[in-house]
């Protein structure tokens, strides 16, 4: 019993212990300093937090994409974030057309459906392309070349860009209607966020319906399992892959569309970022995991927004803000040290009596 | 004609030469058992058969249609279903889900009710657990539903890869007479077998199959009476 003991609680494990201890007490340390200067008002709070579940569900989107090649395919699409830029992309161009017609301002509600609904039917096709050529021909192939193909697609998209629009920032309209806040239960959300999240939790559902109750979508999953089974069954593996790219390739348009409603510019590096923080919001949520996804995308979004204020500001730090990217990586370190399945990771093991 | 005809099948896994010229026939409505050693390619003709594999070389028709450079998906749509070795369930979908898996390339609604109904007659631990995750189904449970799932596509032709495999001497008499009883009901079955004896006594035909090829074939009591046979299959002098 005892020997058991010490053999399993080696040196390292006491490392991490310890180490997890201390960054807990700083978080607490930092939390109760920020929270006694009081230089933050409630209101400040909400803002924070409705900022951060609004960016959060934008992650949660491209997030699933990430998630869901992954456990078809377990390979990581890293162009799946120039994918998402290509639908903040084509929605940037149906918007500005409707902005010149007046459309945009008549039919506010028609045309933002309809520029979301563009730029995910052509994010969906970009992806399905890029499988078609880049991915399906290196199934059989070392998992690291279609992991390098995938970085060289991501190269090609963003300069494809750059050559045929130009490295300029380009913003997207901004109807009347949109600017400034409602409240909602008592509590003032910019208008923008409110439809964020909306669309994006619409999006969820709807996504999670598809997967967990849908024919074709327990189809994804038993390909997901098992490639020789499922064709067993009669399921064509190929078409299941593909539309797994086609829906995360729309889920990624359609989150183009909500990012520029949030941040109203478009230009032809704005996948990389939002692409490695969704990227991380998926190994967050345990990568493969679909549910993982969306839990990972939400606390990534909240973290960033609210940690830098309420940890670091504590601490004395100036401009917290400023360290929010670095907060996102750190927290993937401490995540992938700590629970390298993730937070919904994968905890059925497969009986295989 | 037969129903499947295997006709002088090569099938390679890279440079190994796994099958070299099979030829095998399965009529309508027998069941026809193929036994052998480990490593023998018993897998590997049922794969074939299936398309999961392609042969180099022989061709493999169904109903006098050639299907041997069809995909896999596309045999199960002709008719032939699998219930593979090592029973592959689907282990993060349910039960429930695992059969409607197996009923995947049909439209027929009312078929597809009929045939869960009968599934469940004849597992009625399935219909109990119909809600439960696969993979948390014990190894006896989880034959039941590869083999379930497989009568959920209503093959014409059903192959099963050892499905006694690992199972208490009571699942295996549950299972081989849920094999007479589907056969008896109009399914033409390939059986693939360690348990040589309990196949044989089952079997219309046999298939002797020795490193690739076939050895030796006849009735399935023809097979019982070989002394070579026993002796080499079966563990007995
Ligand atoms: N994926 C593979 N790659 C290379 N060789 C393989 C592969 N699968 C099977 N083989 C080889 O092909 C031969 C036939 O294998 P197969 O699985 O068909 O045998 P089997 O008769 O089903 O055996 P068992 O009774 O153990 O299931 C064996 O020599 C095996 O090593
Ligand atoms: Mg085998």
């Amino acid at each position: 019993m005892l020997k058991n003991l010490r053999r399993r609680v080696s040196g390292t494990t006491i490392a991490m212990w310890v180490i997890g201890a201390i960054l807990l007490i700083v978080v607490i340390v930092g939390t109760v300093r920020t929270l006694l200067i009081g230089k933050y008002t409630g209101a400040d709070w909400t803002d924070l937090i409705v900022y951060g579940i609004s960016q959060g569900s934008i992650y949660a989107l491209i997030a699933l994409g990430y998630t869901m090649v992954y456990g078809i395919l377990r390979m990581i699409n890293f162009a799946h974030g120039d994918i998402f830029m290509a639908g903040a992309f084509i929605g940037y161009f149906v918007a500005s057309y409707f902005d010149q017609t007046g459309f945009l301002e008549q039919n506010l509600v028609l045309s933002l459906i309809f520029v979301t609904l563009v730029a995910a039917f052509t994010a969906a096709a970009m992806a399905v392309v890029l499988e078609r050529i880049a991915y399906r021909p290196l199934r059989r192939a070392p998992r690291l070349v279609p992991l390098i193909t995938a970085i060289g697609a991501s190269f090609f998209i963003e300069y494809a860009f750059l050559g045929l629009f130009g490295s300029g920032i380009k913003g997207y309209p901004e109807p009347e209607a949109l600017k400034g806040r409602v409240s909602i239960f008592g509590v003032e959300i910019l208008k923008t966020q409110l439809i964020v999240i909306v669309a994006a939790v619409v999006m969820l559902i709807a996504l999670w319906y598809f997967v967990q109750r849908t024919k074709m979508g327990k189809a994804i999953q038993a390909v997901s399992e098992d490639k020789d089974a499922a064709a067993l069954m009669g399921i064509n593996v190929d078409r299941s892959i593909m539309i797994t790219f086609l829906v995360g390739g729309a889920l990624a348009g359609a989150a183009g569309v909500l990012y520029a409603l949030l941040f109203r510019q478009v230009y032809f590096f704005m996948g990389f970022f939002p692409g490695l923080k969704a990227f991380t919001a998926a190994v967050l949520g345990g990568i493969g995991n679909i549910a993982g996804a969306m839990v990972g995308g939400l606390f990534l979004g909240i973290a960033e927004s609210l940690f830098p204020n309420l940890v670091l500001d504590g601490l004395g730090i100036p401009a917290p803000y400023q360290l929010k990217d670095a907060l996102a990586f750190f927290l993937l370190v401490l995540v992938l040290i700590f629970r390298p399945t993730g937070i919904l990771g994968e905890r059925l093991a497969t009986k295989k009596a | 004609m037969a129903l499947l005809e295997a006709n002088d099948i090569h099938t390679f896994y890279g440079a190994i030469h796994a099958l070299k010229g099979i030829t095998v026939t399965v009529d309508k409505g027998e069941i026809v058992t193929l036994i052998g050693a480990n490593g023998a390619g018993k897998t590997t003709i049922l794969n074939t058969i299936s398309g999961i594999l392609h042969p180099r070389q022989g061709t493999i028709t169904l109903d006098g249609e050639p299907i041997h450079e069809l995909p896999a998906h596309s045999i199960v749509t002709r008719g032939v279903s699998q219930s593979p070795e090592g029973r592959r369930v689907f282990g993060r979908l349910s039960v429930a889900e695992n059969l409607e898996m197996g009923a995947f390339t049909r439209k027929d609604k009312e078929g597809i009710k009929r045939d869960l109904e009968h599934v469940y007659e004849l597992f009625p631990r399935l219909k109990e657990r119909r809600k439960q995750l696969a993979g948390t189904l014990s190894g006896g449970e989880q034959q039941m539903l590869a083999m379930g799932r497989a009568l959920m596509a209503s093959p014409r032709l059903l192959l099963l890869d050892e499905p006694s495999m690992g199972l208490a001497p009571i699942l295996v008499d549950l299972i081989f007479d849920t094999i007479k009883e589907i056969n008896a009901e109009g399914v033409t079955v390939l059986l693939v077998e360690q348990n040589a004896l309990m196949a044989l006594s089952i079997a219309h035909r046999a298939y002797v199959l020795e490193t690739g090829s076939i050895v030796l074939s006849g009735t399935g009591q023809e097979l019982l009476d070989d002394p070579e046979v026993m002796k080499a299959y079966l563990g007995m002098d």
